[in-house]
């Protein structure tokens, strides 16, 4: 593998310290919010995982029409990458607003317009690495995962209008508000710097991963290579 | 103040938050590592099967 390019490694410093100060304020600047308690500071990093998560994979549908215009197979590891990354991310967006919903709205689960858009999100990209495993032509999986993630990137838009076009208990932080809604609140000056941090902060980190997983496709596709020219 | 109640003490809640969240993207950067540590020992093995069968067939 080629040594790690400076940029990389400055990148990999800076989201360890982007992702120690979005903790600090979300711990300790934030106030604590008065009705839900502690808890509500797991929102930081809730939308700032889901945020990421949701542009990775619409930048996989993106990298999808790349691919099936050039059949360069580059666009088709930079849309892997995505998608892996955002999946990571997106179950931590899951988890976290489950542990939250417990307290707000005494249940870990509700099969809500929100909840389920997003669940459905996930199992669609969980399913995707399904797909491509059971491939082993490079181009055909490409070509396959491009058509694949390119009709699942709908998903990503969907889960995120879906608060904004159904009657949902989740509520709308920002940008709108919902009647329904459970466990919303105003953010304080101080909230925002610790939303805003947080979306910076998980931006910076996704980059980094992504970078990284970006460079570990290189590699594999190196491996794949070889292995076919040391079995001819 | 006479409707005004306590706030409810969650902060088990967030530390379990906060504990998934390191944790899974701990794992996360950890399956990338030896992901890519096992792919580059398997680069250099092939690289040297590679050099063994061009030498044998130069002889």
């Amino acid at each position: 593998m080629r040594s790690k390019p400076l940029t990389l490694t400055i990148l990999d410093v800076l989201a360890l310290i982007v992702l120690g100060i979005s903790t600090y304020l979300a711990l300790f600047f934030a106030p604590t919010e008065r009705v839900m308690g502690d808890v509500q500071r797991v929102f930081y990093f809730h939308i700032g995982t889901a945020w990421t998560a949701l542009m990775g994979f619409i930048l996989a549908a993106v990298f999808s029409i790349a691919y099936l215009v050039t059949k360069n197979l580059k666009w088709d590891r930079y849309q892997v990458a995505a998608i892996e990354v955002s999946l990571v991310f997106f179950f931590l967006t899951i988890v976290l607003g489950s542990i939250w919903a417990r307290p707000a709205w005494n249940t870990w689960w509700t099969w809500d317009p929100r909840l389920t858009t997003a669940a459905v999100t996930e199992l669609i990209y969980i399913a995707y690495f399904m797909l491509r495993q059971g491939i082993d032509d490079p181009e055909r999986r490409a070509r396959f995962g491009a058509v694949y993630a390119l009709i699942g990137g709908l998903s990503a838009p969907i889960t995120f209008f879906a608060i904004r076009l159904f009657r949902t208990i989740h509520p709308v932080v920002i940008g709108g508000a919902n009647a329904a809604a459970q466990g919303g609140f105003a953010m304080t000056a101080d909230m925002r710097v610790a939303f805003f941090f947080a979306l910076f902060a998980f931006t910076i980190i996704f980059v980094d991963l992504y970078w990284n997983r970006i460079r570990l496709g290189e590699l594999q596709d190196k491996v794949e290579q070889l292995k076919l020219k040391v079995t001819m | 103040m006479l409707f005004q109640t306590a706030t409810p003490d969650t902060s088990g809640y967030m530390i379990a938050g906060f504990v998934v969240s390191f944790l899974v993207m701990g794992l996360y950067v950890a399956s990338l590592y030896l992901r890519s540590r096992n792919l580059q020992r398997d680069q250099e093995m092939l690289e040297e099967l590679d050099a063994a069968q061009r030498k044998t067939v130069t002889k």
